[in-house]
């Protein structure tokens, strides 16, 4: 075999893999596995209402999540605004994971919902040197969801202070 | 009283109540004002420049070798206590937001000790040399750090007057979510900025409260019928340092 043919057939082979991959990430995407990557996002533990599965449109959260959070960081620190949509809190309430000894998973580990993502993409986030990164008190946006037809952005949020980190 | 006078008067209080929480006191007639009490404000409403929170000590019911306060603080922001993360740092290092201080007059050797902690300053020298605007004070009083923008550089710490500041060495776990802290930043007293946002009192004044000794009192300094204005109108209430004209929100009597 001459070089040329060979080199034609391994760009065969190349393209025809390229070809084929979209239809492979298209099949992941039930269960939201990352391309080039054994990891699974993890479903969360409940979903903001019947007909939306997050706080917004997955997509939108997908892509701007990071927008929705340091708005509303700003919106705290300065302002004193409370709401518990996009609470950095609420998210982790939402999507923290539990392994298999039935503890949460701790950002150092990437298969907390946070990491799984920024490990594969290699974003560095400093979210959690001050945040919380696991559950500690009770969730107060799906009560403030029921309580109402109230915009759950409006809800006053009745958090339970004190309760110590085990 | 009939039914219908009740059902009046209750519609009559809840107009004024709704009224007074809007324009903080109704004037009835000439001279007589009606002020709905303290109402929590709704989570999406940002603070205003209508209040300035503020605490009054009173070192006379200060309990020498009481330390409630600060242990609850401790508690509730997750700083000091025993499993504490700042394992790597010394005494003097670790993060200290509240403290007991004791005075001896040393004329008379009379003993007085009083809590001190962030005078949450009207003109904080903190705010005037933070380099990056991390240091700033909340429209209703409150200086806090926004630690998002801190770069630890410690220059508020060498202002303030009052030694209230604190800054983080270490890396640091199991942060309460209401109170982020963190390597590399500034810390101080934040007055319980999720408690009052809330309609809530300072974790530290509840447990003097609890404590019975009732020596701290938390509210609005604008508010001329809020407790605390009550007792500084009659009692007064001196500034630690007045010198310094900072017009501190910390005021404290019997020193």
């Amino acid at each position: 075999m001459s070089q040329s043919t060979l080199f034609s057939r391994v760009v065969g082979i190349l393209t025809s893999l390229l070809l084929m991959m979209p239809l492979a990430s298209s099949a992941d995407e039930e269960g939201h596995r990352l391309p080039f990557s054994d990891l699974v996002l993890t479903e969360p533990t409940r979903h903001f209402s019947d007909t939306q599965e997050c706080v917004e449109p997955e997509d939108e959260m997908k892509r701007n999540h990071m927008n929705y959070i340091l708005h509303q960081r700003d919106e705290t620190m300065y302002k004193g605004i409370r709401t518990r949509q996009y609470a950095l809190e609420e998210c982790i309430n939402c999507h923290a994971v539990k392994g298999e000894d039935g503890e949460y998973i701790r950002v150092e580990d990437p298969r907390h919902f946070c990491a799984s993502c920024h490990t594969y993409a290699s974003v560095n986030i400093d979210c959690f040197q001050c945040h919380a990164d696991i559950p500690v008190r009770e969730s107060t946006l799906q009560q403030s969801q029921s309580a109402d037809s109230q915009h759950p952005a409006q809800a006053a949020y009745a958090g339970n202070h004190g309760g110590k980190i085990q | 009283m009939s039914d219908n006078t009740r059902q009046m008067n209750s519609a009559r209080r809840e107009f004024l109540s709704k009224a007074g929480a809007t324009a903080g006191a109704v004037a009835v007639a000439p001279g007589v004002f009606l002020t709905a009490p303290a109402a929590a404000k709704p989570a999406d409403e940002k603070v205003s420049d209508d209040k300035r929170w503020g605490l009054l000590i009173d070192t006379g019911k200060c309990a020498n070798g009481c330390d409630a306060c600060v242990s609850a603080c401790e508690n509730e922001n997750g700083w000091g206590g025993n499993d504490n993360s700042e394992k790597q740092s010394s005494e003097e290092q670790r993060a200290q937001w509240i403290r007991k201080v004791q005075l001896k007059e040393k004329a008379t050797g009379h003993v007085s000790a009083l809590p001190l902690m962030c005078q949450h300053c009207e003109t904080p020298p903190c705010v005037d040399v933070c380099p990056t605007g991390a240091s700033f004070r909340r429209v209703d009083g409150i200086v806090l750090v926004d630690k998002h923008i801190c770069i630890g550089c410690r220059y508020c710490m060498m202002a303030c007057p009052y030694k209230a500041r604190s800054f983080i060495h270490e890396d640091l776990t199991d942060q309460k979510p209401w109170t982020p802290r963190g390597k590399g930043t500034v810390e101080s007293c934040t007055l319980c900025v999720h408690r009052v946002d809330e309609g809530g009192t300072p974790a530290c004044v509840e447990a003097c409260k609890a404590e019975n000794h009732n020596a701290m009192f938390f509210g609005d300094l604008y508010d001329e019928n809020s407790e605390i204005s009550q007792q500084l109108e009659q009692h007064g209430g001196k500034q630690i340092r007045a010198d310094l004209g900072l017009n501190t929100g910390v005021r404290y009597r019997g020193i």
